[in-house]
């Protein structure tokens, strides 16, 4: 049986096992969207804003 | 001004994680793209700023929480991805998980407040320490880390999960924790 004291500490924060299939399932989440890369509109943009100041600096 | 070739190439190799970031907070590709463009833009016009061999991808990171935070003042009454957009463009890449698991998770994590998601995002999947995020998010160690907490906390409420061995009723619920595990 639980004793007062470990019930207060277990309250609130959670168990290895929750948080480590938690941090999993949120990096999954975070990586399926960083495998799509970069959008080639950003690559435009940075060529774009290049292309442009060098016009305007001559 | 060109940008030096290592500054562009570093901007571009931050653009991936930059955009998960911006997708995470927004709710909404559409959004989150907008986002990026002006966060590099930014980045471009203020570029004497960066300081080489500091890390580029904190400092977008700073930007874009910053324009996500001015935005989201002005915004704050709208619902976040009405539109579904994200699921939207997601559907044609086979190699991400099951839909439904990550719907769920999405729905889960747009729940939690701004500062708790933030900070998990930044610790919990960009690879961010304690104080890089602390630094980008300009507030307190402490502060992060008891974001973190609480959001994690939440998570595993809004999940049902509430130890390793029960995790909730829900069959949607159990697939998303296998999910996890599959790697």
């Amino acid at each position: 049986m639980q004793t007062e004291v470990q019930a207060r500490k277990t309250r609130g924060r959670l168990n290895r096992d929750v948080q480590s299939k938690l941090g999993r399932v949120l990096q999954n989440y975070f990586d399926d969207m960083v495998k799509q890369g970069v959008p080639d509109r950003f690559k435009t943009l940075l060529q774009q804003y290049e292309e442009r100041k060098d016009k305007g600096s001559s | 001004m060109r940008l030096a070739p290592s500054v562009r190439e570093a901007m571009l190799a931050a653009v991936p994680s930059l955009r998960a970031f911006a997708i995470s907070l927004s709710g909404n590709v559409d959004r989150a793209d907008d986002l990026v463009q002006e966060t590099l833009l930014r980045a471009m016009a203020n570029i004497d700023s960066f300081q080489p061999g500091t890390n580029m991808s904190a400092w977008l990171f700073t930007i874009l929480r910053n324009l996500f935070r001015s935005e989201y003042r002005k915004r704050r009454r709208e619902v976040e991805d009405a539109d579904g957009s994200y699921a939207e463009s997601l559907k044609s890449h086979p190699e991400q998980h099951s839909r439904v698991e990550f719907e769920e998770f999405r729905v889960a994590l747009a729940k939690l407040p701004p500062d708790q998601r933030e900070a998990l995002v930044l610790v919990g999947a960009s690879g961010f320490s304690y104080e890089e995020a602390a630094a980008i998010c300009d507030c307190a160690v402490g502060t992060i880390k008891s974001r973190v907490n609480r959001a994690r906390t939440r998570l595993a409420e809004l999940l049902a999960i509430d130890s390793a061995d029960d995790f909730g009723p829900d069959r949607t619920t159990r697939a998303i924790l296998s999910a996890g595990g599959r790697r």
